[in-house]
């Protein structure tokens, strides 16, 4: 399932768009693709991370998948809840945010797939 | 790739399928962590037909193995005795089952991943024996049904009473119009059975084990249960650069007899450099095979095997580190992406193994 109405970035995670703040999260496909969530590491509240850095991990029994920031921003946030409940990324990965960031340059949103464009990320 | 007899049932029950030594296999149907449990708790089966098998036979059968592994291996037509195969350097070609049917004909289950190299080792090394060595790996399949309610079902599953088999030990029983061999035996820690037959019998031991509940588990739980066993997995706990008695694994190393490698392990046991012991981390976190383990700055080892594993809290792994820092209770960091999470030395009885003796 694609959200409509979110961005998307080629390595599965979205971002919603709320004036200069964006919440991001890992898109069905990520969490389908990874199997059940045991585990997420999550930044530290005030770095700034560039688009496309490594800003954490979500892991699997199996697997470990590392996020990547589809944007530059600052870290306002952290969804906190998902460290006691990772699982909640399976139930709900378009419910349940990750990281809320101050986007730091609108214009590399302009890179981000549609919901219609994303859909060819995950064919296999 | 290489397919199993039991392909097409793992596609139709939708299995997540993942290349392994070679083979297309099953890494789970319905989740890791609820194939693990069925085990733990209830009963579960296992395609692994991908597993090699060798058939030694001729006079001289019996002693050729014996100087071929670290155990010792007698006539006891009954016993299945884990072993290693090393080479001269004491390091592990391969670990091992071996079944000795007679001691005119012996079986070796070695590991899928390894069976081209292991067939080539042990011919070149069977030279100057009276013996014959036959690669039967694609001839017979293996499902290994596990955990505490297999004992209730196996009779069902194979036609016959094998209730009464002892841990490590098998029996050779008709099964339509040929044999198989069930063996008690497995790679989980739980009581259960493994089964090897030729490859069109294997399909309706799968059916009448599922039908009797067993619960099929793929690659993934196979691994988490083994590393909460306290089994090693070759290329993880023990590998071409890693010996035997590094990896901790002296109840099967028999070092007053003779075989390929003894004189390497003697020295080493003499003056260690290195073991696998047991990590737990101190921060939730996943120490996974190959992440680096510190003492302060220092790098002193590497992860072999670590999880989050289903109804655990503490993340736990096994690390081989320098001897310097196998203490118990010494202090070491994890390298974790970016982080160095404090974990510390602990023992490897991360479960208490369920045998029937």
């Amino acid at each position: 399932m694609i959200l409509k109405g979110l961005l998307y970035a080629e390595s599965h995670e979205w971002v919603k768009v709320t004036d200069h703040e964006g919440y991001v999260g890992i898109s069905d496909y990520a969490q389908h693709s990874l199997g059940d969530v045991v585990f997420i590491e999550l930044p530290k509240v005030g770095q700034t991370i560039k688009k496309g850095e490594m800003f954490g991990a979500v892991e699997s029994v199996k697997a470990a998948s590392d996020l990547y920031l589809p944007i530059t921003g600052k870290i306002l946030e952290v969804n906190t809840k998902l460290e006691d409940s990772p699982e909640l990324l399976n139930e709900d990965p378009y419910g349940n945010w990750i990281v809320k960031v101050e986007i730091l340059d609108a214009k590399e949103l302009d890179s981000l797939l549609t919901a219609d464009k994303y859909v060819s990320c995950c064919e296999e | 790739m290489k397919k199993t007899a039991l392909y097409e049932k793992h596609l139709e029950l939708n299995a997540k399928m993942i290349e392994y030594a070679g083979f297309e296999m099953p890494v789970s149907y319905v989740g890791i962590t609820e194939e693990h449990l069925a085990v733990r708790t209830q009963m579960g089966i296992f395609d692994v037909s991908h597993m090699g098998e060798f058939v030694v036979t001729g006079e001289q059968s019996l002693s050729f193995v014996n100087h071929l592994v670290t155990n010792i291996i007698t006539e006891d037509p009954s016993k299945v005795t884990y072993a290693l195969m090393c080479d001269e350097k004491g390091f592990v070609v391969d670990d091992l089952l071996v079944y000795v049917i007679k001691p005119t004909r012996i079986l070796l289950v070695v590991n899928a991943g390894n069976m081209e190299k292991d067939f080539d080792w042990v011919v070149k090394q069977s030279k100057t024996f009276d013996v014959e060595i036959a690669n039967k790996s694609y001839d017979f399949s293996q499902i290994a049904v596990q955990g505490p309610n297999a004992v209730k079902h196996i009779n069902q599953i194979v036609g016959q009473d094998v209730r009464d088999l002892k841990f490590m030990t098998f029996t050779v029983v008709p099964y339509q119009d040929l044999h198989i061999i069930v063996s008690r035996t497995g790679y989980t820690g739980e009581d259960g059975f493994e089964i090897y037959a030729k490859n069109y019998l294997i399909s309706q031991l799968w059916d009448d084990s599922v039908k009797a509940g067993a619960i099929p588990c793929g690659l993934g739980s196979r691994d988490t249960l083994r590393f909460e066993a306290n089994l090693p997995l070759y290329g993880h706990e023990i590998s071409e650069s890693i010996n035997p008695v590094e990896a901790g694994l002296n109840f099967a190393i028999k070092l007053d007899k003779s075989f390929i490698g003894r004189d390497a392990l003697v020295l080493y046991k003499e003056q260690p450099k290195r073991k696998v012991v047991g990590i737990e981390l101190l921060e939730r976190n996943i120490p996974r095979h190959g992440y680096e383990v510190y003492a302060n700055e220092t790098l002193v080892g590497h992860i072999t095997t670590g999880y989050l594993l289903p109804n655990v809290t503490t993340p736990i792994a096994c690390a081989l580190v320098d001897i310097r820092y196998a203490k118990i209770g010494t202090e070491l960091f994890v390298q974790i992406r970016k982080n160095k999470v404090p974990a510390k030395v602990r023992n490897r009885k991360f479960y208490i193994k369920n045998y029937i003796k």
